[in-house]
């Protein structure tokens, strides 16, 4: 595709205007140059000030990544990717955005009004210079304002034993914790992405329950005003130990936009004996403009350990944004009647394409695995389930129930359902079911005869269809979600 | 007042409506009689605003509006209401939301106030009481898994809370047992009123025992062949539509 090439050189060309422009000192200092090699990692591990067993950690995975072919076998098309041509280190803040709100695309406003965004984090999301001298302002507020409720934030969450804080600081000031846990739920040579990511990533989230703890807020407001410049390659490791709770929301129902085109992120998540950890995303990065020009490429391996028994890890996700989405959030039930749950509404509209699912892989007998997909597809998309239910032969009676159900706006956008089903234990019960549906004219003109409008028609239609995983996500956000996924298809019909 | 003048209309490429000629003054109720395939349910979608069909000539105005120029919402904003005959489900989305959203559509477009929650369940169970309908109705999914009576009941009390002034029942007493025809008529009968009016598309005669009309035609091969009192109806069901057709031939 053209498409990628134009964009590596826009961003090519807002990088190198950034130099020429932006900071005043250390130039150098802010970024790495361009490509990968093992020079770069040393230096990413030293400005983050890691321990040795960290380093030697990173280029183990650079190591395994250069062996590494990047996965054909997903039903996504895209251009080569130059891995050399892009910068792996980069100071955050120092983003080179628009100087204000006046340079932002006002289809992009459009849509943060509708969903309701306060005007000062509109600012933010757009990507707008918070150095400009115009929006010192905006930015000082936001900044403000994310630092005293941080602080709040921090005071409830120790008191609890809670440690919630950047990956980056975890590996220096928890270094037994993450060593302990880090890449065994992902190894390093995973997948090519998984390995990429091991080798490069610079910022994300580390998490730890202690024993007996239900942490006592959901993790999520805190992140989302921290969810700016999370960067390229993010990495996040949440750890709830026995008997311990945790709700973690990632993402915002605001599109993102992002210089880098290609994100790939790696979360794992560890649950012991009866802990339960619910995982929440919403993901709405910019999917590019309606011929597809621009989006983010969303590669993420996203993997839970139930290691306990009982333990229970739930995925729940809402898809709507990036030109292509390939993405299996998963669940390795090791613990003997432990639970895996995934619950998932992927959106693709105008050229986007997305190829997202899960794996279950039943180890523990008694283990058992529910899977929703609701998988919407609009305009010229494509949109794949693809999901694996995998019985071992120490899965004595573990279950599974699968329902996949697409629904099609439109008749030049594609649904795709692929599951793989491997059972070798007799005992076991894998259940399927899909479906197939498209919007119907007769249920269009029923609403509209009744005073809706053809867009509020289209949204309540596709609600009801999004309704079992929507219930799924915390309440607030949940209502968001519901206004995203009627925003995402706008224009869809007629 | 719905005035319409040599309205004709086809799907695809087969004319259905040939000339409709028929004005219904505001406070009257119409019935609209005549044989299978002879246009009845075509008139009411053309009149709010189906896709489907194609409007070839003619006009229609309810209360001096074009109606044919307006998209299906802003007719019902009007206060044009059609009840289905085989009313639409829509799975996963709760009457009760669905309800308000439609009445709150609505009200937006009179630039009335939106009411919440509370207010409207309030109101709907005043209106699902009075109609003998179980308060469930508004829990479950819009006429998912319903019954056929159930059904259309859901498209009469939909009409009590959006309060059309113009009423299009299509075939709503078909299927229905005594109890539930009655409820029909009621429903309509309670609109009743200086500022309402109704076209009342039915093949039987019972239904118009409890819901006099003003008016009743006969509509055969799209157009409309006789009009008459409600003693026309009473006539149709002895003697048939066989002496109109052979008229007409």
């Amino acid at each position: 595709m053209a498409a990628e090439t134009e964009t590596l050189q826009t961003v090519q060309a807002l990088t190198q205007s950034g130099y020429k422009w932006g900071f005043e000192t250390n130039v150098e200092m802010e970024f790495a140059p361009k490509g990968l090699n093992e020079d770069i990692i040393r230096l990413i591990s030293a400005r983050k000030e890691e321990p040795d067993w960290m380093l030697e950690w990173r280029l183990k995975a650079f190591a395994a990544w250069q062996q590494m072919q990047e996965p054909q076998w997903a039903r996504v098309e895209h251009a080569p990717i130059d891995y050399q041509d892009i910068h792996y280190y980069a100071a955050p803040k120092k983003k080179v955005g628009p100087k204000s709100l006046d340079e932002v695309d006002p289809e992009l406003l459009a849509m943060y009004e509708k969903l309701g965004i306060p005007l000062k984090e509109r600012a933010i999301l757009a990507g707008v210079d918070p150095d400009s001298v115009e929006n010192r302002q905006i930015a000082v507020d936001a900044v403000f304002d994310s630092v005293s409720v941080a602080t709040t934030f921090k005071e409830t969450l120790s008191k609890a034993g809670v440690i919630f804080c950047p990956i980056s600081e975890a590996i220096r000031d928890h270094s037994d914790l993450v060593k302990q846990y880090l890449g065994t739920v992902v190894p390093v040579s995973d997948n090519f992405f998984a390995a990429l990511n091991s080798a490069v990533f610079t910022d994300g989230s580390f998490v730890y329950i202690p024993p007996g703890v239900r942490c006592p807020m959901e993790l999520s407001t805190y992140f989302r005003i921290n969810a700016r410049n999370t960067g390229q390659f993010e990495r996040t490791l949440i750890i709830a130990a026995d008997r311990s709770y945790v709700s973690y929301l990632e993402g915002c129902t605001a599109p993102q936009r992002d210089e880098n085109q290609l994100h790939a992120a790696v979360v794992e998540l560890v649950a012991m004996d009866d802990a339960q950890i619910k995982y929440s995303t919403v993901q709405n990065w910019y999917p590019g403009d309606a011929n597809g020009k621009g989006g983010i490429y969303n590669f993420v391996t996203k993997r839970g350990a139930c290691r306990g028994a009982r333990s229970k890890i739930s995925w729940t996700q809402v898809e709507t944004g990036s030109a292509i989405t390939w993405k299996y959030p998963s669940c390795v039930l090791l613990g003997e009647d432990s639970v895996g749950e995934f619950y998932s509404v992927a959106v693709t509209n105008n050229h986007q394409q997305a190829d997202t699912g899960t794996k279950m892989i039943h180890v523990g007998k008694g283990s058992r695995s529910t899977i929703v997909s609701k998988g919407i597809s609009a305009g010229h998309s494509n949109n794949t389930y693809r999901g694996l239910v995998r019985m071992t032969p120490t899965a004595k009676d573990a279950r599974n129930f699968t329902q996949c159900d697409s629904l099609l706006i439109g008749d030049k956008c594609g649904a795709h359902t692929v599951p793989y089903i491997e059972s070798r234990n007799l005992t076991a019960k894998v259940e399927h079911e899909a479906t197939t549906s498209k919007i119907a004219d007769d249920q269009l003109f029923y609403c509209r005869q009744r005073g809706l409008s053809e867009e509020d028609a289209v949204g309540l239609i596709v609600n009801g269809f999004c309704k079992d995983v929507l219930k799924e996500l915390p309440m607030e956000f949940a209502v968001e979600a519901q206004k995203l996924l009627a925003v995402s298809l706008e224009g869809s019909v007629g | 007042m719905l005035e319409i003048h040599g309205l004709t209309a086809c799907i695809g490429d087969k004319e259905i409506l040939k000339g409709i000629d028929l004005t219904v003054p505001q406070g009257e109720v119409h019935a609209i009689m005549g044989p299978n395939g002879s246009g009845k349910s075509t008139l009411g979608y053309v009149l709010s605003g189906r896709e489907d069909y194609t409007v070839t000539g003619g006009t229609a105005t309810f209360n001096g509006l074009d109606l044919l120029s307006m998209e299906p919402e802003e007719r019902a904003a009007a206060g044009v209401f059609l009840a289905f005959q085989a009313p639409i489900e829509l799975p996963g989305v709760n009457n009760a939301n669905f309800l308000r959203t439609a009445l709150n559509a609505i009200r937006r477009a009179h630039g009335e106030s939106e009411l919440d929650a509370v207010q409207f369940l309030k109101l709907a169970r005043a209106e699902t009481k009075r109609l003998h309908m179980p308060d469930d109705m508004l829990k479950r999914n819009v006429n998912v898994g319903f019954s056929g009576g159930e059904k259309k009941r859901n498209e009469v009390l939909q009409m009590a809370l959006l309060r059309p002034k113009l009423a299009i029942l299509d075939e709503t007493d078909s299927g229905l047992d005594i109890d539930a025809l009655k409820i029909v008529a009621d429903g309509v009968n309670a609109l009743r009123g200086p500022e309402f009016s109704a076209l009342v598309i039915t093949h039987h005669q019972r239904l118009l025992d409890h819901l006099v009309p003003t008016r009743v035609h006969v509509l055969l091969h799209g157009r409309i062949v006789r009009s008459g009192g409600p003693e026309l109806a009473k006539e149709l069901e002895k003697s048939g539509y066989a002496s109109l057709i052979a008229e007409a031939a």
